[in-house]
């Protein structure tokens, strides 16, 4: 198998990562020449030990390293087919497009309502009843608005973790991003709360790319289509999940998904 | 890294090894009982079967809590899934040797037909497949269980000259046909038992290789009633 080519019938890659290194201050080397292409509209998990890159790794997809000083990269990535790493490429435009969602869920600190709305008006969207629209079409989404329709202007912060975490994915949705990179987004959450985004991340995959990265093995067999294992920056294996977790190409996967290292 | 989980395997595997010796043992005494026309084998053959069944329901057991437990992947699942395959092909096994042994039973009851030496090589080479198929799955040998699965061929082609050769004996002379039913039908059951090694063989590539090689592997197929 080549690493990088398991995608869809027809489905375009959305992000084409080519031979990307990077590294941290200190020349401390977090991504060994990675490359990979993520398919449209399916979700891709990835997973491995602490320190193998994989949050650098989804990261990269959204520029959010660039908030680190120092930090260098080499190769590219290429989402639908531009670089991302152009000079020209607006960072803010770019984070409209490719949503993210964190392990620590973080709403602000204002009502449900002003908290899906928020990124909209950002954009200048004024309107409230388009507003309006947008919030429950987003909360709807994010399989939340029955639990929270008669207190939308209540605080953000009385919502428990789950319902907190799938407000973050509304207030994502809402801006109408192409892609929702999850970073850990259960790993604070009980089973419940954890299968509920589970489902919530299969009722997307219709109109979002999905990227996850989880130390949850099982997270990752039951969600994803495809998953990428990585250890010690560098792309280990990449295949259909049901492959990689039942039949792995490579020795150092399997000992990782069976527990004999890690 | 020593883990929780490989202790359980290696009871699962001790286990299906003995539970194979058994079936090996009772197809050697169901031959036993043909050749020499030993009765006193019946009840034995009867009560290693009984602990057959019993070991079939134990490995699947303790299968699914290594599963449930364990949620295991790769490797470890596959070994899970052809070890419960296994002990049903080896529990089908153990039910074609009492087959043989009631058979042989029914033939006591008059003069033998002549003296047996196709039955006792067909045997021979049914346990050798048997034998090598848990070999194979011991040994972790992918090589093995593939000749395995080629070896089916031979035990095809020696049901179908039995079958020939009774069937003439039974038209010569129809005072022959119970008995000719009878070895017909210990024929039968030893190819059985040679398809269940095949199975055997064809989940130990699985176990090992993760290929699927069912109804896939260059073999005749198996016989239903070959033409007369």
């Amino acid at each position: 198998m080549v690493v990088g080519e398991p995608r869809p019938a027809g489905a375009d890659p959305v992000f084409d990562i080519r031979g990307l290194s990077l590294w941290y201050p200190g020349d401390k080397q977090a991504l060994r020449d990675v490359s990979m292409r993520i398919p449209d509209k399916q979700i891709t998990a990835f997973i491995g030990p602490s320190g193998c890159g994989k949050s650098t790794l989804i990261r990269c997809l959204n520029r959010l390293n660039d908030l680190i000083p120092g930090v260098r990269t080499e190769g590219d990535v290429l989402f639908e087919g531009a670089s991302l790493f152009a000079p020209e490429l607006d960072v803010y435009l770019l984070r409209k497009r490719i949503g993210m969602v964190f392990q620590k869920s973080n709403p602000f600190p204002k009502s449900i309502w002003d908290n899906v709305a928020y990124g909209c008006k950002l954009q200048g969207i004024s309107g409230r009843a388009e507003l309006d629209e947008i919030v429950e079409r987003s909360l709807r989404g994010a399989a939340l608005w029955d639990e929270v329709k008669d207190r939308l202007h209540d605080s953000a912060l009385g919502l428990s973790g789950g319902q907190q975490q799938r407000l973050c994915i509304a207030r994502t949705i809402a801006v109408e991003p192409e892609v929702i990179l999850f970073d850990e987004p259960c790993s604070a959450l009980d089973p419940i709360a954890t299968a509920k985004i589970e489902e919530l991340m299969q009722d997307l995959k219709t109109e979002y790319t999905q990227v996850i990265v989880t130390h949850n093995m099982q997270q990752a067999s039951r969600v994803s289509d495809y998953t990428a294992f990585l250890y010690l920056g560098e792309l280990v294996e990449f295949g259909a999940t049901e492959k990689l977790f039942l039949n792995p190409e490579k020795q150092q996967t399997e000992d990782y998904i069976t527990g004999r290292f890690g | 890294m020593e883990r929780h989980l490989d202790q359980q395997l290696e009871t699962i595997r001790q286990d299906l090894l003995r539970m194979g010796g058994l079936v090996e043992g009772m197809i050697l005494e169901a031959n036993r009982a043909l050749v020499e026309r030993d009765e006193t084998v019946v009840d034995a053959v009867l009560d290693q079967d009984r602990e057959v069944d019993r070991l079939e329901m134990a490995i699947d057991d303790r299968c699914l809590q290594a599963l449930v437990r364990n949620q295991p992947r790769a490797i470890d699942l596959r070994f899970l899934v052809a070890v419960m395959k296994i002990v049903n092909d080896l529990e089908r096994m153990g039910d074609s040797a009492v087959n043989i042994v009631q058979s042989v039973h029914q033939l006591n009851q008059e003069p033998p037909l002549k003296p047996y030496i196709d039955l006792p090589d067909l045997s021979r080479l049914v346990r050798d497949m048997v034998r090598r198929s848990l070999d194979a799955f011991v040994r972790r040998d992918v090589a093995m269980a593939e000749a395995v699965c080629r070896e089916d061929d031979e035990v095809d082609g020696r049901y179908k000259q039995l079958f020939r050769e009774l069937l003439t004996y039974m038209m010569e002379d129809p005072r022959t046909v119970s008995r000719c039913l009878h070895l017909l039908l210990i024929a039968r059951n030893l190819e059985r038992i040679a398809d269940h090694a095949t199975n055997i063989a064809e989940d130990v590539i699985y176990y090992l290789e993760g290929r699927d090689v069912r109804h896939s592997l260059a073999r005749a197929e198996t016989p239903g009633e070959p033409p007369a």
